[in-house]
């Protein structure tokens, strides 16, 4: 067996939340030596089979073995012992402590860490520095530092260099080769297929759960990468969808009246001056790597926090929200990605979908009267499964998923903003959803619409927007829409696409 | 956690046994647990002391739990919204006094008088909680302190005079109608007990209580603006304070700082008892009604015992304890 010679030899690892599935059967194995990458598209299981080997979270089944011997890892401190390092997605440190404070609780002392932030142009760092104020950058690193301090034989990082500058990003390559020639391992996780091929020997591809592919990665292009992480199941409807194209010509659609008008805006250093115009009846799709600015940029188009700076103009008119309640009072209407920001998990379907008629006091002293119509409506229209609509958490993901949408269809909008509304759902609700939001731009809404799922972006949109570092990089007619360019330009690196 | 497609069934496909699915009947009806509790409650009470088992045996169970329902009320529509009122009893206690103060200018000055003290401490605490961001328990725990400062002085001071309540009040709370048969304060109880329960069934702000007491992210997003909820509820809830606190001040006739002191536990332990979480988003105020009721009944057979107050207080906090974990263990179980 080749597993008694492997650093690191995971096999059949599946976790779920609740009803939902996170990892199905996932295996990975890490050579002593070796750059391994782990790639996958959002949602495809990454973060979580990391938790799992970091005995952050449990794994519902299979085995982890570390040097050929089963490993009885149950809490983080068992990770640790068996020689497992981790710099999680989001930083390990707590913000009202100083850094200093944050290492003594991982009891570590500045000399430890000293010489690995010196590696990466860090020694001038006042370590006396509330972590709530240094930046997310820094902090990273930081956490890497603390990470390699521990000498581990096995380095996971999850997705480091997605804050990073160019050169804070060679830094960390440059002390992964250095791991490596001293016989450790490292597990590198990141969307950008560039300095995937670079840096990594071999990978692990994962989707929806299920390790797809071993791969070495010597001669291999990127798009066979991309093929590899995204799969083949939807080219039918893709091609099918090109035969017959939904899209309004774009000469047609700049003749239309603008719903939705962003000027310059800014949020701190993450929303760095997006401007854009959304048209009535048009579905405009947003698209970025994790971690672009996307979030906060929907943050402020919900109301949820003020810009910076920067306009933002409904139906011609300034539209400056306090909270999300004077957006929707003004006709946005926002789905967010995850589910557990919109959902009421212990009331009803009907109590979920209705919630929005009562954000005025004026309705409060009796039901809405035609409550009941309106959710029907909106459970017909959806075709949501309401049999165990007593309490929404009982609903599949999918259905879960509807009841976001359905909300607004029950409660009125002009303009909906939807963050990445088919995350982690199953294809046929998702071409449900895309069908719906092709009807709702036909009535004359408009829809924004953020998505990971790159693939699916010529099904539904009229044209497509790419962030990249918190501006937006390029803008592309669906047509032309091609997962490459979409990439390419996600990546910030065509400049054909760029305006 | 970003997750990935998931095919997973809706509905566990396994046979229950008989068992388990009377166990899942109970579960989701806990009004029959309740109201089953109550009865073997009686029948106990009554093998104890055989008197109890008569009109007017039940009449003073009833009697007991109308104060407490009534303050359970206000505990229960704040335990929606995550939230709970540790100065309940003192408001009562306030609404009280400040009537009884009045009484000599008339049932009317002295009713209006004693209520604007709930209100004005309850939109205090709403706006504490509300717009202030401060926690529900310590807002209301400071809350309770400062009136208890301001009533000892004002005794001396501004309310120095009447501590006894006018005729009309002392009706309201401890007379009845038809004869001795049915008391005015369960007729007061019952009235507003319909209130709250169409109000928590049948109404937007109900909805909107049950919403951000269950995810309060989700119902900022959906456009409630909690500190507007949040004002509303509390101040109601000082409002049925008062009017728990004026009813039994009727009953006692008079008035002191203490008046209420020991209503504060067995208020949330009726809510508790009831099926209201202490985290919000799931609970009725008929469940809570049991739970007075329980308690009235409980209160009974204490006396019959011989146990004091002291043994009561004991058997309260024990309970509230205990259902609390049990609560937390069913839900965890589902």
């Amino acid at each position: 067996m080749t597993g008694n010679q492997s650093l690191l030899a995971a096999r059949d690892v599946a976790k779920r939340y609740g009803p939902v599935v996170a990892l199905r059967s996932a295996d990975l194995t890490v050579e002593p030596g070796e750059i391994h990458a782990l790639l996958g598209a959002n949602g495809a299981g990454k973060s979580t089979l990391v938790k799992i080997l970091s005995a952050v979270i449990p794994a519902d089944a299979g085995t982890i073995s570390v040097h050929g011997r089963q490993a009885d890892i149950r809490k983080p401190g068992d990770a640790m012992a068996a020689g497992i390092g981790t710099v999680f997605q989001d930083p390990a440190l707590i913000p009202d402590l100083s850094l200093e404070q944050n290492l003594r609780i991982s009891e570590l002392d500045r000399d430890d860490v000293l010489p690995w932030l010196d590696r990466m142009n860090l020694s001038h760092i006042d370590l006396d520095l509330l972590a709530g104020d240094v930046p997310l950058a820094v902090l990273r690193l930081l956490d890497l530092a603390r990470a390699l301090a521990r000498d581990p034989q096995l380095l996971m990082l999850d997705e480091i260099t997605a804050a990073l500058t160019t050169d804070q990003a060679d830094y960390v390559f440059e002390l992964m080769r250095e791991w490596k020639e001293r016989g450790r391992s490292v597990l590198f996780i990141s969307h950008r297929l560039g300095e995937v091929l670079e840096a990594c020997d071999r990978a692990t591809i994962l989707r929806n759960g299920i390790h797809v592919a071993h791969l070495d990665l010597a001669g291999v292009e990127e798009s066979a990468l991309v093929t590899a992480m995204l799969g083949e199941e939807l080219v039918e409807k893709v091609e099918a969808a090109e035969e017959e194209p939904a899209v309004l010509l774009d000469k047609e659609m700049t003749a239309r009246p603008v719903v939705l008008e962003l000027k310059d805006i800014r949020l701190r250093d993450r929303v760095n001056g997006v401007s854009l115009q959304l048209h009535q009846g048009e579905i405009l799709g947003l698209t970025a790597l994790e971690g672009q600015g996307q979030n906060e940029l929907f943050q402020v188009l919900s109301g949820d926090r003020r810009p910076s700076s920067g306009e933002l103009h409904v139906d011609g008119e300034r539209l400056s929200a306090r909270s999300p309640y004077d957006a929707i009072s003004r006709g946005l209407a926002f789905v967010p990605a995850d589910r557990h920001q919109a959902l009421l998990p212990q009331r009803s379907v009907r109590e979920n979908l209705a919630i929005p008629l009562y954000n005025r006091a004026r309705r409060w002293l009796s039901l809405v009267g035609d409550e009941e119509e309106r959710v029907e409506q909106a459970v017909e229209r959806l075709t949501i499964d309401v049999r165990a609509g007593r309490q929404v958490q009982r609903l599949s993901g999918g259905n879960q998923q509807k009841v976001t949408i359905g909300r607004w269809l029950a409660s009125g909008f002009d303009t909906l903003l939807c963050f990445d509304p088919t995350r982690g759902i199953d294809i046929q609700t998702k071409a449900q959803i895309y069908d719906l939001l092709r009807e709702i731009a036909g009535t004359g809404s408009a829809v924004l619409l953020y998505t990971s799922e790159l693939r699916e972006i010529p099904l539904v949109c009229d044209r497509v927007l790419i962030m990249y570092a918190g501006r937006i990089v390029g803008e592309l007619p669906a047509a032309a829409a091609t997962e490459e360019a979409l990439l390419t330009a996600a990546h910030g690196l065509n400049e054909e696409a760029a305006i | 956690m970003s997750t990935p497609p998931t095919t997973a069934p809706l509905v566990e496909s396994e046979e229950p046994t008989q068992l388990q699915k009377v166990a899942r009947y109970l579960i989701n009806h806990p009004h029959v647990v309740l109201i089953g509790v109550l009865i073997v409650l009686i029948l106990v009470t009554g093998a104890i002391e055989s008197n109890y088992l008569s009109f007017s045996g039940l009449r003073n169970s009833a009697l007991f739990a109308v104060p407490i329902g009534v303050l359970a009320a206000g505990q229960t529509i704040l335990m929606l919204t995550g939230g709970i009122d540790l100065s309940a009893a003192m408001i009562a206690t306030g609404a009280a006094y400040v009537a009884a103060n009045q009484s000599p200018k008339g049932a009317a000055i002295a009713i209006v008088a004693g209520l604007l003290v709930g209100i004005i401490a309850g939109a205090a605490n709403g706006i504490g909680v509300g717009v202030f961001r401060v926690h529900p328990i310590i807002m209301t725990l400071a809350m309770s302190g400062i009136l208890l400062g301001l009533f000892t002085s004002w005794a001396q001071t501004i309310f120095s005079g009447s501590t006894r309540m006018g005729d009309f009040i002392r009706t309201l709370g401890g007379g009845s109608i038809f004869g001795r048969t049915l008391p005015w304060a369960v007729i007061v109880w019952a009235f507003l007990s319909l209130l709250i329960i169409y109000m928590l069934r049948r109404s937007g702000f109900g909805r909107t209580l049950y919403a951000l007491g269950d995810n309060p992210v989700a119902s900022r997003l959906s456009g409630l603006r909690s500190w507007r909820v949040l004002v509303a509820v509390y101040t109601l809830a000082g409002l049925l304070g008062a009017i728990a606190g004026l009813l039994l001040g009727g009953r006692v006739g008079a008035v002191d700082l203490q008046l209420a002191n020991n209503f504060l536990l067995p208020s949330v332990a009726a809510a508790v008892i009831g099926g209201t979480s202490i985290f919000g988003g799931v609970g009725t105020y008929t469940g809570t009604i049991l739970g007075a009721l329980i308690l009235g009944v409980l209160q009974s057979m204490l006396t019959f015992l011989g146990a004091g107050q002291a043994i009561q207080q004991m058997l309260y906090g024990s309970i509230v304890i205990g259902l609390s974990w049990l609560y937390t263990r069913i839900a965890a179980a589902q």
